[in-house]
C-alpha cells in the first residue's frame, strides 16, 4: 500500500538533563536557605490575615513571653544604636554599668534585655548560656507608676534619630493583656504612634469582607 | 534508543556470551525526588518569613471638646474577657451585654455594620486583664477581615468589668 512508513520512535527520553537542572536547583534552594537562628526566647506569635513581611533592619523588638514578661532587643546591625541606648540609660539611670556589661548587650547577637534597671548590672554581668538557664525578671512594664519600657523606648528613639525606628511586638499567644497595654502606653508616652505586631499569616477566611475584597483586587495583597 | 553499551566488536565464536546490561539508568524517580525536595525547600523559606500586622495608635486628647463624638447607636463594644470569651453591647447600655466567642463575633459585627450608617459605625475593643495577647491580636485581626474601618481600643471601665463579673459569676465561670 501507499502508506508511508513512520520510523518507530522510543519513548524514553534522556531524564539526564533534567535531573541535572532539578539537583542544581536543590543545592540552590538548599544553600540559599536562612536557617532561623536558634530563638533565646521562644514565643508561639498568633496569626493574622497581614501579608506584609516583617521588617528585618532597625528593628526594636518587644518579645512578650507566655508569662507576660517584657524583653527588649535590637537589631544587631544597629550596634551604634544599641551603644547609643544603652550609654543614655547608664548615664540617667546612674547603674555605673562597665564596658563589659555594656558590651554584653551591643556585641553578643540576639542579645536581650530582661531586667528591670535595678538588676540590670547582675543581668548584664551573665553569658547567653548562664540566661538561658537563670529565671529572668523581665522589664517591668504593667505597673503604671513604674513603667520602665518609657525609658527604654525613650533611649531607643533618641538612637535612632534621623532613621525609621520599626517598633515590632512579639508577644505569646498565653501573655495576658496587662503586659501589653503597658507598651502601648510606653510607646504613646513617647509618641511613637506605628508600630507592628509580629504574627504568623494566615489567608482570610473565605466569604469574609476581606476575602471578596481580595478576590476583587485580584491577588495583589490588601494592607 | 541505543542501550547496547558501546564497544561493538564482534566476539569470537569461542567466547561465552555474557549477557550485556545496559548502563543506563532510569532517572525518572531521581528527577521526582529532586524536585520534590525543591518545593519542600521552596514552601518552607518563604513560609518561615513572618509577617507583621501595623498597628497606629492614636493621640491621647484631654480635651474632652477634641474628641471624638461618635453616634451612641452606631457604637458596639467588645470586651474581651476570661477564656476567649467577648462580651459585647450595642451603644451604651453596658447592663445588656451578651457573651460570645470569637467564632460568632462576625456575624455580629457584620449584623451591626449592615444596620448602621457606614461614615458612623466604631467598634470599641475592650480588653480586660484577664484577656490574652491573643484575644487582643485576633480581635484586631478580625476588623481587618471584617471591613471595619473605625475601631478603637479603650481601657475598659471599672463599672463595665463589674458587669462582665457578675455575668461571669451568674453563669458559674471561675
Amino acid at each position: 500500500m501507499g502508506r508511508a512508513k513512520l520510523p518507530r520512535k522510543s519513548t524514553n527520553i534522556d531524564m539526564t538533563a533534567m535531573c541535572d537542572v532539578a539537583f542544581l536547583l536543590l543545592s540552590f534552594f538548599i544553600l540559599a536557605t536562612k536557617f532561623k537562628p536558634p530563638e533565646a526566647l521562644s514565643v508561639i506569635t498568633p496569626s493574622s490575615v497581614s501579608t506584609k513581611v516583617a521588617p528585618e533592619k532597625d528593628v526594636v523588638l518587644v518579645t512578650i513571653d507566655k508569662d507576660a514578661k517584657v524583653y527588649l532587643s535590637v537589631s544587631d546591625a544597629n550596634m551604634a544604636e544599641k551603644k547609643a541606648m544603652i550609654d543614655e540609660i547608664n548615664t540617667s539611670k546612674n547603674l555605673n554599668l562597665t564596658d563589659a556589661q555594656k558590651n554584653n548587650f551591643i556585641r553578643i547577637p540576639n542579645a536581650y534585655i530582661g531586667a528591670p534597671f535595678s538588676q540590670l548590672r547582675s543581668y548584664l554581668d551573665k553569658t547567653p548560656e548562664q540566661l538561658q538557664n537563670v529565671v529572668k525578671p523581665g522589664i517591668p512594664a504593667v505597673d503604671s507608676t513604674n513603667n520602665e519600657m518609657i525609658d527604654w523606648f525613650k533611649a531607643a528613639a533618641n538612637a535612632f534619630e534621623g532613621k525609621r525606628m520599626n517598633v515590632l511586638v512579639k508577644g505569646d499567644d498565653a501573655a495576658k493583656y496587662p503586659s501589653f497595654q503597658g507598651v502601648i502606653i510606653a510607646l504613646k508616652k513617647n509618641d511613637l504612634m506605628k508600630f507592628q505586631v509580629v504574627t504568623s499569616p494566615v489567608p482570610p477566611p473565605l466569604g469574609s469582607e476581606l476575602y471578596n475584597m481580595q478576590q476583587k483586587l485580584g491577588t495583589k495583597a490588601v494592607e | 534508543m541505543d542501550t547496547s553499551g558501546g564497544g561493538g566488536h564482534k566476539k569470537g565464536p569461542g567466547v561465552k556470551k555474557g549477557k550485556k546490561l545496559s548502563t543506563r539508568v532510569d532517572l525518572t524517580p531521581m528527577v521526582d525526588l529532586g524536585f520534590l525536595l525543591i518545593t519542600f525547600f521552596i514552601f518552607t523559606t518563604t513560609m518561615s518569613q513572618p509577617t507583621a500586622m501595623r498597628l497606629f495608635l492614636p493621640k491621647d486628647v484631654k480635651d474632652p471638646n477634641e474628641q471624638n463624638k461618635v453616634k451612641n447607636s452606631a457604637v458596639i463594644t467588645l470586651m474581651l474577657g476570661k477564656n476567649d470569651v467577648i462580651y459585647y453591647y450595642e451603644g451604651d447600655s453596658a447592663q445588656t451585654l451578651k457573651p460570645t466567642d470569637f467564632k460568632k463575633i462576625r456575624d455580629i459585627v457584620i449584623d451591626k455594620k449592615r444596620r448602621t450608617d457606614p461614615k458612623d459605625f466604631v467598634v470599641v475593643i475592650k480588653p480586660t486583664v484577664d484577656a490574652t495577647y491573643k484575644n487582643t491580636v485576633n480581635i484586631l485581626d478580625e476588623m481587618t477581615i471584617d471591613g471595619v474601618k473605625r475601631y478603637a481600643m479603650v481601657d475598659i471601665s471599672p463599672v463595665e468589668y463589674n458587669f462582665i463579673k457578675l455575668t461571669e459569676t451568674a453563669n458559674g465561670v471561675k
